[in-house]
């Protein structure tokens, strides 16, 4: 193993203002990160600083500013090429998130190529983002949706996968990393092995984007998404990313402005790559966002902080353990840095309002994941979701946060 | 703060719920369920000559919303659907505007400490919007959202 630099917390903390920020007259502990992670200072200036001093719009403009801001908008997106591996910037299409990407993929490539009695294949770890959009695909076409089990440790079975496969099996959509559990899944796997069927894999990078290094050519997927708002970027802004050949033979999912050639009232014709699927004004701001924000994750490096990360949730994973009563759900071999637990005769709202009252930002309820809830048969967790700038610290404040808890329900 | 939303009562109804378990003989039923949480409530009334005869409650939830229904059938046992009405109004008026509201309301007054957690009033609320689709005879689930 190579020694990676340590990362400086206390340093980079100091990148985020809000973490100066008290809650409720307490030093803010924020555990939500699988929900949205804060915000560095520098992307924060970089949309400011758009705003201030290159605000236009985007393409065709004559003017200054306008070609200003197409430069920035366009450099954006070869930065997300670069932190993805694309092989062309005209294979990243900016959308508002990795759901507006999935159903973009269900609804443009899905009509296209998925017909009555043809399979879709989930794993009973998805978001609901990538379990609804192809459900409407499957009412649209009749076609039939299969879903991967998943062990008892949330690690999907991936022998019932393989056995899943066959001759009508369109596309696999499955996540990278469960936001409910964690578990990192085999996607490089699940991909060789859809490859041998035709298959089409799109993966939901949501949760694995502010982990793990992302290289959509090795991976070899078809489609690969993530939100911005999830590492370090601002909310509304997102890619979306496709093989040049998937992407030219898909038709547009929204029509208006920027992504036609031509229009009269007899007949439109639509514009080249990226340009197609990025309908009406984008979100030029959040691009410009979005690419300080992984300016700056992959500046601090994302080796070391996947580390930083995997150090906290093994101590949690310790510390969690100690608690009385305290049952972790999802313990694959390979997680990312969610921790999702039920505490016995404590529903997780009460967890929660407990712990806010200490400055300790958690998520209670089913995480958008009704379908894990079912599969380990609770209607809801209380998640921790560590990101780059948490501490020891500030899981031994859960831990004391969690006796405080106890105390209560115990009187 | 903290221990005026927990405060004991809330906790020992939340453990120990009363007039938990279904009515089979029951003539009013109506379910509720919050979306955002997923805290499910079903309620059974048996209501003779305008007067709530029986009361009960199923569900899962949190501590909030299962104390809240619990406390809320022992306070409807024996009352008329006039009279349960104007709790539920009294009720809604405690959790969501003002203190004066908890006059008169007995028991069910501990949840004025609601009003500090604005993400928690539905979860106290659950099974009184419930008691309403009962006592309006509604069939469908009804849904805080």
């Amino acid at each position: 193993m190579t020694a990676l630099a340590k990362l400086d917390v206390a340093a980079l903390r100091k990148d985020f203002p809000i973490l100066g920020r008290p809650v409720r007259g307490r030093p803010l502990v924020y555990l939500d990160n699988a929900a949205t992670t804060q915000k560095p200072q520098c992307v924060l200036d970089a949309i400011l600083d758009y705003y201030r001093n290159d605000n236009a719009n985007i393409h065709r403009g004559v003017h200054e500013l306008s070609e200003r801001a197409t430069e920035a908008y366009e450099g954006a997106r070869e930065r997300l090429r670069r932190f993805l591996n694309a092989a062309h910037a005209r294979e990243i299409i900016f959308v508002r998130g990795a759901t507006e990407g999935i159903n973009l993929v269900a609804q443009s490539w899905g009509r296209l190529a998925v017909g009555p009695g043809d399979e879709i294949i989930l794993s009973h770890l998805e978001h609901h983002s990538n379990i609804v959009p192809w459900q409407m695909l499957r009412d649209q076409r009749g076609a039939v949706l299969r879903v991967i089990p998943v062990l008892d440790n949330g690690e999907l079975d991936l022998a019932a996968y393989e056995r899943m496969l066959g001759p009508r099996t369109k596309i696999v959509a499955i996540t990278h990393v469960s936001n409910a559990l964690g578990t990192i899944t085999p996607v490089r796997r699940i991909i060789q092995l859809a490859r041998d069927w035709g298959a089409a894999v799109l993966v939901d990078g949501a949760q694995a984007a502010a982990h793990l290094p992302i290289d959509v050519r090795a991976l070899d997927c078809d489609f690969y998404v993530l939100s911005g708002h999830k590492v370090y970027g601002p909310t509304g802004i997102g890619v979306l990313y496709g093989k040049q050949e998937r992407l030219e033979a898909m038709p547009p999912y929204q029509g208006g402005g920027d992504m036609i050639e031509s229009v009269s009232f007899e007949r439109t014709t639509f514009n080249t790559l990226p340009y197609k699927f990025e309908a009406g004004t984008p979100h030029i701001a959040g691009a410009i966002g979005l690419r300080a924000a992984v300016d700056y994750l992959e500046q601090v490096g994302l080796e070391p902080v996947a580390a930083h990360e995997h150090e906290l949730l093994d101590y949690a994973t310790q510390a969690l353990g100690q608690v009385p009563g305290l049952r972790i759900l999802g313990t694959a071999r390979e997680k990312a840095a969610v921790i999702s637990f039920t505490l016995n005769g404590v529903h997780p709202h009460d967890v929660g309002t407990i712990l806010d009252q200490q400055g300790i930002a958690v998520r209670t309820g089913h995480h958008c994941a009704q379908p894990v809830m079912e599969r380990f048969g609770v209607a809801a967790t209380t998640r921790a979701s560590f990101a780059l700038y948490n501490t020891r610290e500030e899981i031994d404040a859960l831990v004391a946060g969690l006796d405080k808890v106890r105390r209560i329900f115990e009187r | 703060m903290i221990n005026e939303l927990y405060q004991e009562i809330i906790l020992d109804h939340s453990k120990r719920p009363r007039n938990y378990g279904r009515l089979e003989d029951a003539n009013r039923q109506a379910e509720g369920y919050n979306p955002l949480c997923g805290d499910r409530c079903t309620l059974f009334l048996k209501e003779r000559d305008g007067r709530i005869d029986e009361i009960r409650f199923e569900g899962s939830g949190c501590a909030i919303s299962t104390s809240s229904a619990s406390l809320m059938t022992e306070a409807l046992k024996g009352k008329t659907v006039t009279e349960a009405e104007n709790l539920l109004t009294r009720f809604l008026d405690l959790v969501t505007k003002d203190q004066t509201a908890a006059e008169n309301l007995g028991k069910l007054a501990v949840f004025a400490g609601v009003r500090e957690f604005p993400a928690r009033v539905k979860c106290a609320t659950l099974a009184w919007h419930t008691l309403r689709a009962a006592l309006r005879g509604r069939k469908e689930a009804m849904s805080t959202e």
